[in-house]
C-alpha cells in the first residue's frame, strides 16, 4: 500500500482537530499551549505535504516563517503562563479571567 | 483741522484709561477735574472742526479719517474711522458741551461719594462711546458707540448697586435696550447684505446712504423699520420706554447727561443719518414713526401729570419731548428734529441739573410733597428751573418754543390730527412743568426747616410739620396711594455750590437763546437748516411745506395759548389751589403698564418658559439621554460575551474560521 499525499494531508487535518478540541476542552493552561503547537504543526506538515506534490519550494519556506513565529511565540507564551503560576499555583485557563466583561 | 477728528473721541477715552489706572489715586477732586478736562478740551477740538467745516464750501463738508481697517473678513471690511459732517458735529458739540458742563456739574454733586473717581471713570467712557456714536463712519462703528453707551448707561443706573431697586433698573434698562439692538444688528444685516457695505458714505459713491437710491422698496423698508426699533429701544418710546422712568435710579448727573441730553437721542440722530433709506421705504414707514411718535409724546405727558418724584416727571417729560422729535422725523422734518433735539438738551439737562440741585439741598428729598418754597431757599437754582421750565413750556422766546413750534407747523402739514396730538401734549406739558416749579419752588414749605434756613418763618418744628401735614392732603389729592407720612426731621436746607451753579446758568443762558439757531422769519435765519443741508438733503426728502404765513403766525399763537392754559390751570390749581388737584392714581401708577407687563410675564409669560423648559428638558433631552441609554443597554448584554474565558474566544475564532472558508469555498464554486 503505498503512502500517498492524501494520507499526510488526512494527518495533518486529524491533527489540527485533535489540537483544536484540546484546546477547547482542557483547562491546563500548558496542555492547552501544546494543543496550539500541534495544530502549528499540522498545518505546517499540510504545507511540506503540498510543497512536495506541487513541487513548489514555497510551501515549505512557509514553513519556516511558521516555525520562526511559533519559537517566539513560544518565548511569550511560556512567560506568561510561569508568571501566572508563580502568582497562583495550580491556576488554569479559566482562573484567569479578570478582564471578563 | 479736519484731519483731528480722531482726537475728539480720543481724548475722554484717555480720560478713561487714565482714571482706570490712577483714578484712585489721584482721588477727589482731581479725578473730577481731569475727566472734565478730558471733555472740555474735546468740546475746543469739535468747536475747532466746526469752524473748518464752516470754511469749506457747503457740498465739501464732509470728511472722513480712517484709522485703520479694523474687520478685514472677505467681502466685508470695516474701518475704524471718523466721519465729520454737519450732523455728526452738531451732535458731536452738544454731546461735549453738555458733556462738560455736566462733568463740572459732577465734581460738586458726587462730592464725598465713596466711589468718586469711579464715575468718571463711567461717565468719561459714556462720552468716548457717545461720540463713537454720532463719528462712526459706517453702521458697526455707530452700533459700537450705541452698546457703548447703552453699558455705561447699565453702570450708572446701578452706580449705588448697593440697593436692590437701583441695580434692577440698571438690569431693566439694559434688558430692554438689548430688544431694541436686535433690531439694530438685523438692520446692519440686511444693509450688508443688500449692498455688500456698512460705510455710510464714501469718496466713490458706494457708501449705503448714497446708495440707498438703489434700495428695492421692501428692502429699504426692512432697513428702515428695524433701525427704528433699534431707536424705539434706546430712545424711550412706546412700547419700549418703560426703562428710562426707572433709569432715575442713577446720580441726577448721568440722569441728565444720558437720559435726558445725549443718549437718548441717539434713535434720533440714527433716523436722521439714514434718512436717504427712510425715503427710500414705503409710505407706511415714516407715517408709524410719526404716530408712534405722537403717541408717546402724549402718554408720557399723562403720566407725567400724576408724578411726585420731582426726576420721575422730568423723566417722563423727556419721553414725552422724544416722541415729539420721533413726530417730527415721521413727518420728513428732519432739522426741527435735530433743532428739538439740540434745544431739548439744553433745557431738560438744565432742568434735570436743577432738579439735582434741589435733591442736594433738601439731603436726598426727592418727593415733591415734601418740598415748596425754595425759590427763596435757593435762588440760583430756582431762576435757572424757571428758565427751563418756561423753555420747555413753549413760551418765547426760549429756545423749546422754536422747535417745537416747528415741529407742530411740519406735523400740522402732514396731518393735522398729529398736530391736535402735539398740541395737546404742549398743553400738558406746560401743565406739569408748572405743577412741578409751582409745588417745589412756591407756596409754603411742605417740610420742617432747620434753624438758620431763611424761610423759616417764626413756626417750630411741629406746627410746620402741621402745615405740611395739611398740604400734603391737599396735594396729594385723590391720587395718593402711597400717603407718605411728612418729615418729620428738619432739613438744613442751602444753595449749591458754585460747581453746580456755573453750569446752571450756563444752560439757562442756552436754554435763552438756542432758539436763536432756527428762526422762523426768513430763511436768511435758518442757521440750522442751512448748516444741515448737506446731510439732510441727501435724498431731497425733507419734507416741503406749503402753509401761508397767515397759518404759520395763528398755529404759533395757538400753541403760545395751549403753553399759557396749561400755566394758568396749574397756577389755579397748584399756586392759589382753588382747585382740587386732578392726579388719578390710574396715571401715577403709568396707566399700569409696567404692571401689565409684569402680569404678562408672570402670567402667561411665566407658562410659556416653562413650557419651554419642559420641552428642552423632554424632547430635547430625552433625545440625547435616550440615545445614551440605548448604548448602554445594548452594550450590556454585548459584554457578556465577553467572559474572560480563553477557551470561549478561541471557540469564536474556531467557528469564525470555518464560517469564512465556508463563505470563500462556496464563493469560489459558483
Amino acid at each position: 500500500m503505498e503512502v500517498t499525499t492524501s494520507w499526510y494531508l488526512v494527518l495533518g487535518a486529524v491533527l489540527f482537530t485533535i489540537g483544536a478540541v484540546g484546546l477547547l476542552v482542557r483547562r491546563n493552561p500548558l496542555v492547552m499551549f501544546m494543543c496550539v503547537e500541534l495544530m502549528l504543526n499540522a498545518v505546517n506538515l499540510t504545507f511540506v505535504s503540498f510543497a512536495r506534490a506541487l513541487d513548489d519550494v514555497a510551501g515549505q519556506v512557509i514553513v519556516f516563517f511558521v516555525l520562526v513565529v511559533a519559537a517566539t511565540e513560544v518565548v511569550v507564551g511560556l512567560g506568561i503562563i510561569v508568571a501566572i503560576m508563580r502568582r497562583t499555583p495550580g491556576a488554569t485557563a479559566d482562573d484567569v479571567a479578570s478582564l471578563r466583561g | 483741522m479736519l484731519d483731528l477728528i480722531w482726537l475728539i473721541p480720543a481724548l475722554p477715552l484717555a480720560g478713561f484709561l487714565v482714571l482706570v489706572v490712577a483714578g484712585r489715586r489721584l482721588g477727589e477732586p482731581l479725578a473730577g477735574w481731569l475727566a472734565t478736562a478730558m471733555v472740555a478740551a474735546s468740546f475746543v477740538v469739535t468747536v475747532g472742526v466746526f469752524l473748518a467745516l464752516l470754511g469749506e464750501p457747503e457740498e465739501e463738508r464732509a470728511a472722513t479719517v480712517e484709522l485703520f481697517t479694523w474687520l478685514p473678513a472677505g467681502s466685508l471690511e470695516v474701518s475704524f474711522g471718523f466721519l465729520a459732517d454737519p450732523l455728526s458735529i452738531t451732535m458731536a458739540l452738544f454731546v461735549t458741551g453738555i458733556g462738560a458742563l455736566i462733568h463740572l456739574y459732577s465734581i460738586g454733586y458726587m462730592h464725598g461719594d465713596a466711589n468718586f473717581s469711579k464715575f468718571f471713570v463711567y461717565l468719561n467712557l459714556f462720552v468716548f462711546s457717545m461720540l463713537c456714536l454720532v463719528l462712526g463712519d459706517n453702521l458697526l462703528m455707530t452700533f459700537l458707540g450705541w452698546e457703548g453707551v447703552g453699558t455705561c448707561s447699565y453702570l450708572l443706573i446701578s452706580f449705588w448697586f448697593g440697593n436692590e431697586a437701583n441695580a434692577s433698573a440698571g438690569k431693566k434698562a439694559f434688558v430692554t435696550n438689548r430688544i431694541g439692538d436686535f433690531g439694530f444688528m438685523l438692520a446692519m444685516f440686511v444693509a450688508f447684505g443688500a449692498l455688500g457695505t456698512l460705510q455710510y458714505v464714501t469718496e466713490d459713491g458706494g457708501g449705503v446712504l448714497q446708495r440707498a437710491g438703489e434700495l428695492a422698496p421692501v428692502t429699504a423698508t426692512a432697513i428702515a423699520g428695524l433701525l427704528f426699533v433699534g431707536a424705539i429701544g434706546k430712545s424711550a418710546q412706546f412700547p419700549l420706554y418703560v426703562w428710562l422712568p426707572d433709569a432715575m435710579a442713577g446720580p441726577t448727573p448721568v440722569s441728565a447727561l444720558i437720559h435726558a441730553a445725549t443718549m437718548v437721542t441717539s434713535g434720533i440722530y440714527l433716523l436722521t443719518r439714514v434718512n436717504p433709506i427712510i425715503g427710500e421705504s414705503f409710505d407706511w414707514l415714516p407715517t408709524t414713526i410719526a404716530w408712534v411718535g405722537a403717541g408717546t409724546a402724549l402718554f408720557a405727558a399723562t403720566i407725567a401729570v400724576a408724578q411726585h418724584d420731582i426726576k420721575k416727571v422730568l423723566a417722563y417729560s423727556t419721553v414725552s419731548q422724544l416722541g415729539y422729535m420721533f413726530l417730527a422725523v415721521g413727518v420728513g422734518a428732519y432739522v426741527p428734529a435735530v433743532f428739538h433735539m439740540v434745544t431739548h438738551a439744553f433745557f431738560k439737562a438744565l432742568l434735570f441739573l436743577g432738579s439735582g440741585s434741589v435733591i442736594h439741598g433738601m439731603h436726598e428729598e426727592q418727593d415733591m410733597r415734601r418740598m415748596g418754597g425754595l425759590r427763596a431757599l435757593m435762588p440760583i437754582t430756582a431762576v435757572t428751573f424757571i428758565v427751563g421750565w418756561l423753555a420747555i413750556a413753549g413760551i418765547p422766546p426760549f429756545a423749546g418754543f422754536w422747535s417745537k413750534d416747528e415741529i407742530l407747523l411740519y406735523a400740522f402739514a402732514e396731518n393735522p390730527a398729529l398736530w391736535a396730538i402735539g398740541l395737546v401734549t404742549a398743553l400738558l406739558t406746560a401743565y406739569y412743568m408748572s405743577r412741578q416749579v409751582f409745588l417745589v419752588f412756591f407756596g409754603r414749605p411742605r417740610f420742617a426747616i432747620a434753624e438758620g434756613g431763611a424761610a423759616a418763618d417764626d413756626h417750630g418744628a411741629s406746627p410746620t410739620a402741621a402745615i405740611a401735614a395739611g398740604a400734603e392732603t391737599e396735594t396729594a389729592g385723590a391720587g395718593s396711594t402711597t400717603g407718605h407720612a411728612p418729615a418729620h426731621r428738619p432739613i438744613h436746607v442751602h444753595e449749591s455750590p458754585w460747581l453746580m451753579t456755573l453750569p446752571l446758568v450756563v444752560l439757562a443762558g442756552l436754554a435763552l437763546v438756542g432758539g436763536a439757531m432756527q428762526l422762523p422769519f426768513s430763511s436768511d435765519v435758518h442757521f440750522l437748516g442751512d448748516w444741515l443741508h448737506p446731510v439732510i438733503g441727501l435724498a431731497e426728502n425733507e419734507a416741503e411745506i406749503h402753509v401761508a404765513t397767515g397759518t404759520k403766525v395763528a398755529l404759533a399763537i395757538v400753541a403760545v395759548v395751549a403753553g399759557l392754559a396749561g400755566i394758568a390751570v396749574a397756577a389755579r390749581v397748584y399756586l392759589q389751589r382753588r382747585a382740587r388737584a386732578v392726579e388719578p392714581a390710574l396715571l401715577e401708577q403709568a396707566w399700569r403698564y409696567d404692571a401689565a407687563i409684569s402680569a404678562f410675564v408672570a402670567g402667561p409669560g411665566r407658562s410659556g418658559f416653562e413650557g419651554a423648559a419642559a420641552f428642552d428638558g423632554r424632547i430635547v433631552d430625552g433625545a440625547v439621554n435616550g440615545t445614551a441609554t440605548v448604548v448602554r443597554v445594548v452594550a450590556d448584554r454585548l459584554r457578556l460575551a465577553q467572559s474572560g474565558y480563553v477557551r470561549s474566544y478561541a471557540l469564536g475564532v474556531a467557528v469564525g474560521a470555518v464560517v469564512l472558508v465556508g463563505l470563500f469555498l462556496s464563493r469560489a464554486s459558483l
